[in-house]
C-alpha cells in the first residue's frame, strides 16, 4: 500500500516530535462548525477577545484591529460570548 | 573476583542495582519489596552509592519520576508489588510506550482484597499486556543475575524498553540463599559504566513524548511497540549469551528439568519451581515419566520454544498462582493453550491454580498434579476442569 501517511517503519520511535514548535502545522480550524465573524464598526480594541481566545487565535493586525485567525481557531464562540460590545457574531461555516 | 556469600534475595536485587551504577531511584516501600529499597537507600546514604533517591508519596509517582529521569537519560531503577504495582499500572503503559529503558523489580505479591501481603503472582499478571518485558527469578541467584542484565537489554539501542525482573514475595524475596556475586571491575566489563541514551529530553534539542496521536496514527505507534517488544527477545537471547561467556551462568528462555522422555510436564513460573523439582525426583523414583518446565522469559512470550519443547509431551499442567477472572483458568495456561492451538501435535493442556496469597505449594500438591497430568497423557483424553490446588469447598 503506498500513501504518504506515516507508517510503522518511518515514524519517529515512540511518536516522539524532534522539531520544537510544530503544533503551529496542525491546522486546528479544521475542528470549526462556526466561524466568529467580527464587526469593526461595533469594536472598541478592548482586547477581551485576545484575552478570552483559549487557543491564542485573536491577533492585533498591521492597522490596530483585532482579527481572528481562522487557521487555528476551533469556534468555540468564547470571544463572542465575552464581547461586551456584540461585536463578533457566531456564524455557521458553509458546507 | 566475585565471592560466595550469603544472603537474602531482596538485597541480592540491591547489590545488583548499586553495582549497576544507577543515577536514579524512585520508590515507594511496600511489602515484600521493602528490603530491596531500604537496602538501596542506604547504599546512597553511606555513600557507597552515588545516585538520586527519589522519596515519592505513592507507586504512581514512583513510576512517574522514573519516566522523567529516564527520558531525560537517567539509568533508573525501582521496584514495587501488589497494590502498589496496581496504582503504577497507567504509568506503566506510558514507560513501555515512550520507550525508556527503567528496570523494575517485582516482588510478586498478592491482590486485595482481602489484604494479604504474601505472594502470588496476580499483581504482574494484571499488568502483563504493559508493553514490558518480563522475566521471573526463581532464586538469590537469578534475581541478581537477572537484575543487571536487565540493565543491558532495556538500554540496547534496539531494544528500548522497560524491565520487570518479577520474583515470589516472601518465598522468594525473605529467603536467605548462596550468591556467587560478581565485583565492580566484572560488572563493569560487562555492564557500561553510565547509560548512553539515544533519544532523551534535554534542552539542548527539544522534543516532545507522548503527543496526541489521532485515529489516524495510533495504529501505527501501538504495532510499533509490539515488534519491539518482539523483536527485543534476539536481545535478550545475546544479552545473556554474553553474560553467560563472562561468569559461566547460562540462561534460556524456558529451563527444563527431566523432560527428554516424560509423557508429561508441569509448567511454572518463579520460586516454586524448585519444590516442583523436589516432586518431579519422587515421582521419576516412582518410575513416572514427568518433567518440570520453567518460564523464565514471559514477555515477550518464547513462543516456537514453548512449541518446541511442548509438542514433544502429550499432556501438560499450567500451574498459574493467578487468576484470570471469568472462568478461563490461569493466564500462563491461557497463553500455552493459546499458541498451541494449531499444532497437528498438540498436548492436553490442564489448568491447576495453587499458591494464592501466601500459601505453599508443596511437593504433595507437585504430585498430585503430576498424577493427574499423567493420567490424562495416557487416556489421551481430558475432561480436566480448572483446578484449584488444597481449595476448601
Amino acid at each position: 500500500m503506498t500513501t504518504d501517511k506515516p507508517t510503522v517503519k518511518n515514524l519517529p520511535i515512540a511518536g516522539i516530535i524532534f522539531v520544537p514548535g510544530s503544533a503551529k502545522e496542525y491546522n486546528t480550524g479544521a475542528f470549526r462548525s462556526q466561524k466568529p465573524i467580527l464587526d469593526a464598526k461595533l469594536c472598541t480594541k478592548c482586547g477581551m477577545c485576545w484575552v478570552y481566545c483559549p487557543d491564542g487565535a485573536v491577533f492585533v493586525n498591521s492597522e490596530g484591529m483585532y482579527e481572528i485567525n481562522l487557521k487555528y481557531c476551533k469556534g468555540c464562540g468564547i470571544c463572542s460570548e465575552e464581547c461586551a460590545r456584540k461585536a463578533i457574531k457566531m456564524v455557521d461555516e458553509e458546507e | 573476583m566475585g565471592k560466595r556469600i550469603s544472603i537474602e534475595c531482596a538485597h541480592a536485587a540491591s547489590l545488583a542495582v548499586k553495582l549497576a551504577n544507577v543515577d536514579v531511584i524512585a520508590a515507594y516501600p511496600i511489602t515484600p519489596q521493602t528490603h530491596i529499597v531500604e537496602r538501596l537507600a542506604e547504599y546512597v546514604a553511606n555513600g557507597e552509592l552515588d545516585a538520586e533517591y527519589i522519596n515519592v508519596e505513592s507507586e504512581h509517582s514512583a513510576m512517574s519520576a522514573c519516566i522523567g529521569a529516564s527520558a531525560a537519560g537517567a539509568r533508573v531503577y525501582t521496584s514495587t508489588a501488589g497494590q502498589g504495582l496496581a496504582l503504577m499500572h497507567e504509568m506503566l503503559f506510558i514507560a513501555a510506550g515512550n520507550r525508556l529503558p527503567i528496570v523494575m523489580g517485582v516482588a510478586n505479591r498478592s491482590l486485595s482484597p482481602n489484604l494479604n501481603i504474601w505472594g502470588d503472582q496476580s499483581d504482574m499478571m494484571a499488568s502483563r499486556d504493559c508493553g514490558w518485558i518480563q522475566i521471573y527469578a526463581e532464586n538469590a541467584q537469578e534475581v541478581f543475575d537477572h537484575t543487571l542484565q536487565a540493565f543491558k537489554i532495556a538500554e540496547d539501542e534496539r531494544v528500548l524498553l522497560p524491565v520487570a525482573v518479577c520474583f515470589d514475595g516472601f518465598h522468594v524475596t525473605h529467603v536467605i540463599e548462596p550468591l556467587i556475586t560478581l565485583d565492580q571491575e566484572e560488572v563493569d566489563r560487562f555492564l557500561p559504566k553510565h547509560r548512553k541514551a539515544v533519544y532523551k529530553l534535554t534542552p539542548d534539542q527539544p522534543s516532545t513524548w507522548g503527543p496526541v496521536a489521532g485515529p489516524d496514527i495510533q495504529t501505527e505507534l501501538k504495532v510499533q511497540n509490539e515488534w519491539a517488544l518482539n523483536s527485543s527477545k534476539d536481545v535478550i537471547l545475546e544479552v545473556w549469551r554474553e553474560f553467560g561467556d563472562l561468569f559461566g551462568r547460562y540462561y534460556a528462555p524456558l529451563e527444563t528439568y527431566k523432560v527428554e522422555d516424560a509423557d508429561a510436564v508441569i509448567l511454572i513460573l518463579g520460586g516454586f519451581a524448585g519444590t516442583g523439582r523436589v516432586a518431579i525426583d519422587k515421582m521419576r523414583e516412582e518410575g513416572k515419566k514427568i518433567g518440570l518446565v520453567k518460564l523464565r522469559l514471559y514477555r515477550p512470550f518464547p513462543i516456537q520454544e514453548v512449541k518446541d519443547l511442548l509438542t514433544r509431551v502429550k499432556a501438560v499442567a499450567v500451574v498459574d498462582r493467578a487468576i484470570s477472572a471469568g472462568g478461563l483458568g490461569g493466564p500462563v495456561y491461557g497463553d500455552i493453550r493459546n499458541i498451541l492451538y494449531d499444532e497437528e501435535h498438540r498436548p492436553k493442556v490442564l489448568s491447576f491454580i495453587a499458591g494464592l496469597g501466601g500459601r505453599d505449594i508443596t511437593v504433595k500438591d507437585f504430585k498430585r498434579i503430576g498424577e493427574k497430568v499423567l493420567d490424562v497423557a495416557a487416556k489421551g483424553h481430558s475432561e480436566h476442569k480448572v483446578d484449584f490446588i488444597q481449595v476448601r469447598i
